[in-house]
Parts: C-alpha cells; sequence; structure tokens
C-alpha cells in the first residue's frame, strides 16, 4: 500500500433521519401488521434494521386470536414506536386515535408518545387519503403537541398545505397503501422535494405507502427522500424476514447513490477504457459524434 | 344497576365504579391500554379517582400490528 493510499480516509457516514425531537439511525421506518405470527414480525423488525416501528391504535381485539400483543414482541428499550390513525376516515376520529397512542405510549415510557403517523382516509378502496380532513387534522395535533408525520397523496399542493400548518414531516404516498405499485409518479415527488426542501433543506420527506419490492425503496432515496415508510412488501413477501434485510440494503443503497450522485445520462455510450493504443481497428473508418472526448479511463 | 358503554357493547355494572375497578375486568397489562370515557382520554393517574356512571361510553384501546 502506497502512502498516498494509506492517506485517503474515505468518508461515507451519513447524518441521522431527524423528525421532529426523534433522531433515527435508520432512514428506514417500518410497519408491524400483516404478519403471519408475532415471531416473524420480530425476526422481521430485526432484519430491517430499523430502529422506528409503526403501530396502530384498536379497540375490541384486545388481544390477537392466540391471545398476543403485539406489545410483548416488540424490544420498547430498542424501537421507538411511532403510533398511528391508520383507518380513521375524519379529523375528529384521527385526532382521538393519535391522542389514544400517546397516553399509551407515555405510560409505556416510550420516547413516541411525543409524534403521531397522521392518516385520513378518504376513500376505502384506494385508501387514499382525505386531503381536507388530514389539514385539519394534522393543524389541531400540531397545537396539541404532537410532533405530526402526515401521510398523504403525491400532490404537491397538499404537501405544501401540510408542511405550512406545521407538519414535522410530510410522507407523500408512492401509489395506494398495500398496492405495491411502487412510486406511480417519480415527477410528482421530484416536486414535493423541490417545494419542501427549497428554503429549509433539512426538512424530512418520507415516502410512506405503496413499496413493492426493494428497487422501490432505493428508487425512493435516490430521488432524495429522507425515509421510507413501509409495511406490507414486507409482511407479504413470500419470505418476510429476508425481504426485510432487503430493505435495509436498498435504503442504503438507494441513500449512498443519491448523497454520491448519479452521473448524467447520456444519448450515447462513453467508453470507460483508453481509446489510445487500440489493437482492433474500427468499423467505418470514422470517429461518431458521440464518441468525442472519451478516452478516460475507468472500469469498464 | 348501571348502564354503561364499553366498546360500543352495553355493559351491566352492579353500581357505579371507579374507572380502575371497571378496568380490572379486562385482562390486559394497565400499561398496554388508553381508555377515553365520553371522548375524553383520562390519564392513568386518574384511573383511580374517575367514577363512572349511568350513561358513560368507555372506549378502551390498545396498540395492534399496523403500518
Amino acid at each position: 500500500m502506497t502512502a498516498e493510499n494509506q492517506s485517503f480516509q474515505p468518508k461515507l457516514s451519513d447524518s441521522p433521519l431527524v423528525v421532529g425531537n426523534h433522531r433515527l439511525s435508520s432512514r428506514l421506518i417500518v410497519g408491524t401488521g400483516r404478519y403471519d405470527t408475532m415471531e416473524q414480525m420480530r425476526a422481521s423488525l430485526e432484519q430491517s434494521g430499523s430502529d422506528c416501528v409503526t403501530v396502530a391504535v384498536r379497540r375490541e381485539r384486545l388481544y390477537d386470536r392466540n391471545g398476543q400483543n403485539i406489545l410483548d414482541f416488540i424490544d420498547l428499550d430498542r424501537y421507538t414506536l411511532l403510533p398511528n390513525t391508520a383507518g380513521c376516515y375524519n379529523a375528529k376520529d384521527a385526532i382521538r386515535a393519535a391522542k389514544l397512542g400517546r397516553e399509551i405510549l407515555r405510560t409505556l415510557g416510550n420516547p413516541g408518545a411525543d409524534w403521531v403517523k397522521l392518516e385520513v382516509l378518504g376513500d376505502s378502496r384506494t385508501l387514499l387519503p382525505d386531503p381536507t380532513e388530514t389539514v385539519v387534522a394534522c393543524e389541531e395535533l400540531v397545537a396539541e403537541g404532537f410532533g405530526v408525520l402526515c401521510y398523504t397523496s403525491d400532490c404537491p399542493v397538499t404537501a405544501q398545505r401540510l408542511k405550512a400548518v406545521g407538519a414535522a414531516s410530510v410522507m407523500p404516498a408512492g401509489s395506494p397503501i398495500g398496492s405495491g405499485q411502487g412510486l406511480l409518479n417519480p415527477n410528482n415527488l421530484r416536486i414535493i422535494l423541490e417545494y419542501l426542501k427549497e428554503d429549509d433543506p433539512e426538512y424530512p420527506v418520507i415516502v410512506d405507502a405503496g413499496v413493492g419490492t426493494a428497487s422501490d425503496v432505493s428508487a425512493a432515496f435516490e430521488l432524495g427522500a429522507d425515509g421510507v415508510l413501509l409495511n406490507t412488501a414486507i409482511a407479504h413477501a413470500r419470505d418476510p424476514i429476508r425481504m426485510s434485510r432487503a430493505m435495509q440494503y436498498a435504503a442504503m443503497a438507494g441513500r449512498d447513490a443519491f448523497l454520491a450522485g448519479r452521473i448524467p445520462r447520456r444519448l450515447y455510450g462513453a467508453a470507460s477504457s483508453p481509446s489510445e493504443g487500440v489493437i482492433s481497428s474500427r468499423p467505418y473508418g470514422t470517429l461518431g459524434k458521440g464518441d468525442q472526448g472519451n478516452s478516460q479511463s475507468g472500469e469498464g | 344497576m348501571v348502564e354503561i358503554t364499553v366498546n360500543g357493547q352495553a355493559v351491566n355494572l352492579p353500581r357505579p365504579m371507579t374507572l380502575e375497578e371497571v378496568l380490572k375486568r379486562v385482562d390486559v397489562p394497565p400499561n398496554y391500554l388508553a381508555v377515553e370515557v365520553n371522548a375524553e382520554v383520562i390519564p392513568r393517574e386518574e384511573h383511580s379517582s374517575h367514577s363512572i356512571g349511568n350513561g358513560d361510553e368507555l372506549e378502551v384501546v390498545t396498540l395492534v400490528g399496523g403500518g
């Protein structure tokens, strides 16, 4: 190893994901629903590398069908819980669910007591959010002292409204919840990222919902998302535990690719190996217009 | 007889009780629960002093898996 090599110190660390009062070492937030068993869920959470998991507030079925409570399968010293208002269809119910979630987390002593994932649905088939009710609920929960992570559609106008009323993070959907369609409108996500970060580059935007497989997670990070929240793509994979690990790697890969900066797309090829000293003659005898100034050596 | 509603179901209590006494009928650790009485969250510290009377509507919730 040369002296030059020894002095080269790569800087590969990343900043934490900061949302409200929370600093998360993993940029992946995972859901806890739809697993076959609690044991499978616990192992999947482990493989995701996440330090934040979201949970729902529900009445009636105090135990699951096997007599288990999810809180016996989540290490509360390790994970920050993010209570959500999933299943609420108006601002009033979402606010009640948020307050109930806060009360449970407060009595558990979990740091997640001060925030909530706000989800106010507007349509039971698409599970798309009701933008009006979401804005109303967000504003009131912010006034109540919550850090509000707001599930929304990929509409840039709604995203701006939510930030304006104090959302700690705006969380646009890649595609409908549980649909596995990935990022249907990357252009809208780009616009949301651009608008919300224009004068506030640290403002966290988290892509929430729609992920189908690992490459969707990478794509979200490559667009510039600060985090990704997903559930079904892991829980309903044929092998959830392996898919969870894939999601961890995809998040790291996508985030690193974003920080590293992709090369511009070119119409023509650009040789990675030197064009000088080639032992072969070229067909047709002339340089093409796209073959100028491409004598840099590289990995190809 | 005291008639109340718990999670949408009619429940009869033999006498007025504190919220804590009502919750003892639910077999879940108390710190897994949050309770609303008439749409207001009652903090756990107040369960032993909060009286439940005729017509009160209780919502007893816990956390479940979700995304």
